[in-house]
């Protein structure tokens, strides 16, 4: 148990380092880093918790494609820490503004649920051994509609998305890999039956 | 205070326990590295014959040395760093390339009731640990500071991301039939009496067939290797690594190709399952971890034709293979897999015993 408690405190610190070095670190493609670092040690805690379908999907669907995407394109931007800082006094009103909103979101949200705080039930998954098997249940039984209402939105988000940068452009010239790949021997090369030539003067 | 030195005291007094896991942990490491040199010495050889000439045969019995010895000069060798790369990312980045290839290997299943961990989110697991390889390759174009590298990378992080959307719908399908997540019960769901057309290599051949493949562009290997590309791009997010550095891609590459072909093996082979289980043949029948290696020795073997055989794929050509070809057929026989297990056309969870 302590060795456990041990990590724990060494996965905390990680993790309030890197959230910490996010949004201070100058250079963008470091601060992306520090967010993997992050997902990465909140998926540890989430694991030591027990919680090991959750900290495991944090890292397939996080660390090794959202994250995976987004530095590609935080690198492909090349942008200038510089130009970064501009209109820094100017936006920070703002920024104050919606932070302290957020904060008190939260704070009265915490409040709110402290006053009605009750002893949680017994966690149903350790009833049945293995976590993942019982979250699949409760998904697919109990919160079926929920399940499938979250997935539509998500399929037609995906679309819209695609859609939205989807652009017709007439007149470019592009290969179409489909039809390349049809193409057969007799399409492309002939073999001609011929006499053979040679210089003249020299004998053929 | 005093409770952060009995925290501490107490981490202390369990360092035997921990120490003994750590050393089971490490175990495993040395035959892969090991395994991983002789793979690179029967690739050359398997590679030469192909190409009808010798191989390596000068360093050792047969050229069996030869292995070891590109091994120690490599690590002789100097590490140059390009100017104005990024000095701590390029050395992390060989490492964060080596580290996912080694911890995957804790749930592979030797045999049965051997493994490192008998992990109930063992194929998840795996999921993840193959995803984070990217970002060694990523890492090392980026911090290069080099165009070369930097268009190697770019192509990886594509590359590795649209395959595995359909490696992970190939190892849904696994455990729909299989009903858990845990790698040796996917493995007894496959015993049966009736030899190896038990394994899931029949009821979900479309699916062995697009796992292998897309095992073989996410390891990065011909006809799949636009992110080395030496007639494009030189030798791509590498190119700016030597000497030990270098060693180091090179290890994690051949680790992951070993892996794939290990995990090929169990999901859909059957693992360490005999080919005649259930037909009373006796030592021929039993299960056992020499299957396994059999099996994985074949699909490994599978990698080097591969690379002796097929041109390179053109790019918008692997993207079109993942995403127009790999993606709907997964989807679509997850669907038959979900029939199959719902309609009862197999057996589903651990079956009959061998």
């Amino acid at each position: 148990m302590t060795t456990q408690l041990v990590i724990f405190y060494f996965f905390a610190t990680v993790l309030v380092a890197s959230a910490l070095a996010v949004i201070t670190l100058k250079n963008s493609v470091h601060a992306a880093l520090s967010l993997v670092l992050t997902f990465f040690t909140a998926a540890g805690i989430w694991i030591l918790a027990e919680a090991e379908f959750l900290g495991l999907a944090l890292i397939v669907v996080y660390v090794g494609a959202v994250m995976v995407l987004f530095l590609f394109v935080v690198m492909m931007l090349d942008i200038k820490p510089e130009s970064m800082r501009e209109g820094f006094i100017r936006f920070l009103p703002v920024g104050v503004i919606v932070a302290l909103v957020m904060l008190v979101e939260m704070l009265s949200l915490i409040g709110v649920k402290a006053l009605q705080a009750q002893a949680l039930p017994p966690n149903p998954a350790l009833a049945d051994g293995s976590n993942t098997a019982w979250l699949g249940k409760a998904l697919y039984t109990q919160f079926l509609l929920p399940f499938e209402i979250a997935a539509l939105i998500l399929t037609v988000a995906l679309i819209a998305a695609v859609t939205l940068t989807l652009r017709k452009r007439s007149g470019v010239r592009t290969q179409k890999p489909s039809e390349q790949v049809q193409v057969q021997r007799n399409e492309r090369l002939r073999v001609v039956k011929m006499a053979s030539e040679g210089k003249p003067g020299e004998s053929a | 205070m005093d409770s952060v030195i009995a925290l501490f005291n107490s981490f202390v007094n369990d360092w035997p326990n921990l120490s003994l896991a750590i050393g089971l942990i490490l175990l495993p490491l040395l035959p892969l590295i090991i395994s991983v040199a002789m793979y690179v010495w029967w690739e050359r050889k398997v590679i030469g014959w192909m190409h009808v000439r010798m191989g390596p045969n000068q360093v050792g019995p047969l050229g069996l040395a030869q292995a070891f010895a590109d091994v120690f000069k490599l690590l002789f060798k100097e590490i140059t760093v390009p100017e104005k790369a990024s000095t701590f990312l390029f050395y992390l980045a060989p490492l964060i390339a080596l580290v996912p290839a080694m911890a995957a290997w804790a749930v592979v299943p030797i045999g049965d009731k051997m493994a490192w961990s008998n992990a109930n989110a063992g194929l998840l697991y795996l999921l993840a640990m193959t995803s984070l390889g990217v970002y060694g390759i990523v890492l090392a174009g980026w911090a290069s500071n080099s165009k070369y590298a930097f268009l190697g990378a770019m192509r990886a992080a594509a590359q590795v991301v649209s395959y595995e959307i359909a490696m992970g719908m190939a190892i849904v399908s696994v455990l729909i039939l299989t009903g858990s997540l845990n790698l040796s019960d996917v493995v007894q769901a496959q015993a049966g009496s009736k030899g190896f057309l038990e394994w899931y290599w029949l009821p979900l051949l479309p699916m062995f067939v697009i796992y292998f493949i897309s095992g073989v562009a996410e390891t990065n290997r011909a006809p799949f290797d636009v992110t080395e590309g030496e007639s494009e791009i030189v030798a791509g997010f590498h190119v700016e690594y030597s000497g030990s550095a270098f060693a180091i891609f090179f290890l994690a590459e051949y680790a992951n190709m070993i892996l794939v072909a290990f995990l090929s093996s169990v999901l859909f082979l059957g693992g360490w399952l005999s080919p005649l289980q259930g037909w009373g043949l006796g030592i021929l029948s039993a299960p056992g971890w020499w299957w396994l290696f059999a099996k994985a020795f074949v699909m490994a073997f599978l990698f080097l034709w591969f690379r002796a055989t097929f041109p390179r794929y053109r790019y918008d050509q692997i993207m079109r293979l993942g995403w127009k070809v790999f993606i709907p057929i997964t989807i679509a026989w997850t669907f038959v897999a979900g029939c199959l297990a719902f309609f009862g056309g197999v057996t589903i969870g651990p079956g009959g015993t061998p």
